[in-house]
């Protein structure tokens, strides 16, 4: 097929594991469409980024806080309902097992094996005071303007 | 009917089927025949718009014990 590839554009805005659960899968299913994905991290969404180790990184007192309070990596993300203390996530990874789906850190590993362009928004990452040794590889930084070049040819742009 | 690759999606939920789909499917060339097997029930519209989306044709559908079976031709 030589003509111009579509494009699907997800803003990843969330931290709920459900939610990126969500993003994840339809990224993944656009990819098997064909499509150019891009997902953009923003906000809490920027933790299904995080490595799951921590990275020793020079740190503020508000900084290190935020990065106390935030769940490192996809795995850790609470549910967006019944989260019920962290139990909740038990119960749904349970049953993401028994139906044989994939869980969200899987998810993430096959868009980028599928070549999807990951995205952490440069501004939110600074305002979470979060670095780049604390984010997974093979990632980009980037701003409003960039996500805007991908959305205005988007064929298909969310906002979860 | 010359089925040139099978995949074996069974168990799999969405959006892994497609996914695997997609894959097999770019190995093949054009008019080669891929088979897909699932027990995705959602595989039963979700497949033959994927095949459709992307050029491909479905050639035939089957459904037996739980089992889904789509012959799908590569366009």
């Amino acid at each position: 097929m030589s003509q111009q590839k579509k494009k699907t554009t997800i803003i990843l805005f969330s931290g709920d594991y459900d939610k990126a659960m969500a993003a994840y899968i339809i990224a993944n299913g656009a990819a098997a469409y064909d499509h150019d994905v891009t997902i953009f991290h923003t906000f809490w969404g920027l933790n299904a980024l995080r490595k799951d180790a921590h990275a020793p990184v020079q740190k503020g007192f508000l900084e290190k806080m935020f990065a106390k309070m935030m769940p490192r990596g996809a795995d850790r993300m609470g549910l967006s309902r019944m989260n019920f203390a962290g139990i909740g996530p038990k119960l749904i990874k349970h049953v993401i097992k028994k139906h044989n789906a994939m869980p969200l850190p899987q998810l993430i590993d096959m868009a980028k094996e599928q070549g999807m362009k990951l995205v952490a928004c440069q501004m939110t990452v600074d305002l979470l005071g979060l670095k780049p040794e604390e984010l997974i590889d093979g990632i980009e930084f980037a701003g409003v303007a960039a996500y805007l070049a991908d959305a205005s040819e988007g064929n298909v742009n969310l906002f979860i | 009917m010359n089925v040139a690759k099978v995949l074996d999606a069974k168990g799999l939920s969405c959006p892994m089927p497609v996914v695997k789909a997609k894959k097999a499917m770019d190995e093949l060339t054009s008019g080669q025949v891929l088979e897909v097997q699932t027990t995705d029930k959602g595989a039963k519209s979700d497949l033959p718009a994927w095949a459709q989306a992307s050029g491909h044709k479905v050639i035939d559908i089957k459904e037996e014990n739980g089992i889904l079976t789509f012959w799908i031709e590569k366009g």
